[in-house]
């Protein structure tokens, strides 16, 4: 028998787990458009001959485990949730001896790592493995840079999921009041992936926005782990930006508390 | 009218000057009314209960009755916890609903007839785990109840199938199972009996009795079915414009009134006392509605007359309480 919160996480796995179409179609539009935006580098590395805040095996590094990871940051909503707060049906959620908060954000975690985990593995093992045997591998993932960065990585990919999970959260909460989601839906994928740094990485951003960019919760959704990866970020200085990570998790967590709170002392039950 | 009568000191569920008030938004019709709401909007104060009180002692079987829209789902909502009321008192076991929620609803069981709380895409059985978890029941004890609620709702050959695709039957018997996984000792029915067939309706019946009477689980029920009432219910409440009307008995909700239904022996001249009494006639067939007297009516109609059959009835209760809700309109306006 499993805790009520592994229990909820198990159950939503399985079902997300189903789409394995969708999973597949996400493989190639991702690997598509993977390319596409190595090319666009590579054409701008090679048209620049200054020094260039990062490399171009960085640049890759970023660019593929951006592509396979896409499903994790925070630029939708569950429809699930979405439909029971239109219908009404939050209401019967409260009729579980659980907390809100924590029964919404068990169910969440399982909406961003479950697609995630169908679709990274073969992302991964062609970006990494595939593409340099058939003589791509110039383009190809390299890598880790070390054992320890790779180790690090994988340390920074949890914060990576609690931080969009967390996110997620909020989106959902703010749905008890817009209702429909349209709006956030269409929202969050032009905010999302310019400060995640999923457009174009954020060291290439000039220095004078390299302040504002460092201080975002979006930036441990994805250019912390993908530096962190590559070297970018040695793996001396990787503490803090753990660190930072959960910082931000928990201000967006209590944040999203606050919120939800708010939020069930308005809530209207229809019915009489 | 009977409210505080019923109190006593081992009350389960304590009710008292229960509120409840929606605030509606309104707009005016049409496109210059969608515009205005741009702007402001009109909240209207709806009063869906109004100082409603009661008490239920553990182990009772209580119907709640009122039309659409009377406070009955309200009331349901506000003892589950899932609703704040606007004003009152209410104590479910000695806590309150809404303030200590989740030690509330752990110990009560609900069921929605309109709305299913099963997982869709779940066979069965997965949705029955999934609740094991989240009320965190042990594997023993899981075992045990979840085995009885099975072999009494005649479920096993529904356990592997998702629930979407189980008619609405089958579903209410796997909602109903559902609420019970962790025996609670309360159980709150919003009509599970809705849209049911005949069968179904009996085999559930059966089963809420068994439940209320083997297991002491305190059932209170809403319903528009009048025969569940009568066939489960010793006590009933009746709410309407959410005020609580009345509250006894079945028998009280019975009026006194009876009919007689007499098959003459050829068309009879009826004397002046016995024509006051006549409800209506078909040829020989005559009906007649008496307040009382009923034995000493039957003894003159056989001493007068050439009677073929008789029959002494109850007017159904549906009657008596469709009476009651149009005299609650009338003494509102």
């Amino acid at each position: 028998m499993l805790g009520p919160y592994p229990a909820i996480i198990a159950v939503r796995f399985k079902m997300l787990l189903q789409y394995r179409a969708a999973a597949w179609a996400g493989f190639s539009t991702q690997l598509f458009w993977g390319f596409i935006k190595v090319m666009v580098f590579a054409a701008f590395f090679a048209s620049s001959s200054l020094a260039q805040p990062m490399t171009f095996a960085q640049v890759l590094v970023y660019i593929w485990l951006g592509q396979a990871l896409l499903a994790l940051l925070p630029w939708n909503v569950d429809q699930e949730i979405a439909e029971q707060i239109r219908g009404g049906g939050v209401a019967y959620e409260l009729l579980r001896p659980l907390d809100l908060y924590s029964y919404w954000f068990a169910r969440t975690l399982a909406f961003r790592a479950a697609p995630t985990a169908l679709r990274m593995l073969p992302m991964v093992v062609f970006t990494l493995l595939v593409l340099p045997l058939i003589g791509l591998e110039e383009w190809a993932l390299p890598p880790p840079e070390s054992l320890a960065s790779g180790a690090w990585f994988l340390v920074s990919v949890l914060g990576m999921l609690a931080l969009s999970t967390a996110f997620t959260m909020i989106m959902h909460i703010c749905l008890m009041w817009t209702i429909s989601g349209e709006g956030i839906n269409r929202m969050m994928p032009g905010i999302v992936p310019v400060f995640s740094g999923l457009i174009i990485p954020l060291p290439l951003f000039p220095d004078w926005l390299q302040p504002i960019l460092y201080w975002q919760p979006f930036r441990g959704m994805a250019d912390v782990p993908f530096r962190i990866y590559s070297g970018h970020i040695p793996v001396t200085e990787v503490l803090p930006e753990i660190l930072n990570q959960w910082l931000w998790f928990g201000v967006l967590v209590g944040f999203g508390y606050w919120l939800l709170n708010r939020a069930r002392r308005n809530l209207v039950i229809q019915g009489g | 009218m009977t409210a505080l009568s019923r109190r006593s000191s081992d009350a389960q569920i304590v009710v008292e000057g229960l509120e409840k008030r929606f605030r509606i938004a309104r707009r005016d019709r049409g496109l210059w009314g969608a515009v205005k709401g741009l702007a402001r909007r009109d909240y209207q104060d709806v009063l869906a209960l109004h100082d409603v009180s009661f008490q239920i002692a553990a182990g009772e079987l209580v119907g709640y009755i009122g039309p659409n829209g009377a406070g009955k789902s309200t009331t349901i909502k506000i003892l589950s916890g899932i609703l704040v009321p606007s004003g009152g008192r209410c104590e479910i076991s000695g806590l309150v609903p809404w303030r200590n929620r989740v030690a509330h609803v752990a110990r009560i069981g609900v069921v929605f007839g309109q709305r299913t709380q099963l997982w869709w895409d779940l066979p069965v059985i997965e949705s029955f785990e999934l609740l094991r978890d989240m009320y965190r029941v042990d594997q023993h004890r899981y075992q045990r109840s979840v085995d009885e609620l099975i072999a009494l709702l005649d479920l096993e050959s529904l356990l592997d199938i998702p629930v979407r695709q189980l008619s609405l039957g089958q579903r209410m018997r796997c909602d109903l199972a559902a609420s019970l996984i962790h025996e609670p000792e309360i159980i709150f029915l919003d009509e599970p009996t809705i849209g049911l067939d005949a069968v179904s309706k009996l085999a559930m019946r059966e089963f809420i009795k068994k439940q209320n009477h083997e297991r002491g689980t305190t059932v209170l029920l809403t319903t528009h079915d009048m025969d569940d009432i009568e066939a489960l219910c010793s006590r009933v409440m009746l709410i309407n414009h959410g005020t609580l009307l009345q509250d006894g008995t079945v028998e009280d909700l019975r009026s006194d009134q009876r009919r007689v239904v007499v098959d003459f022996q050829g068309v009879p001249t009826l004397t002046p006392d016995h024509q006051r009494l006549l409800e209506s006639s078909q040829g020989e067939r005559l009906v007649f509605a008496l307040a009382g007297g009923v034995t000493e009516f039957l003894g003159e109609v056989t001493a007068h007359y050439q009677v073929r059959d008789l029959v002494v009835e109850h007017p159904p209760i549906e009657e008596t309480v469709a009476e009651l809700y149009r005299q609650a309109r009338s003494s509102l306006r």
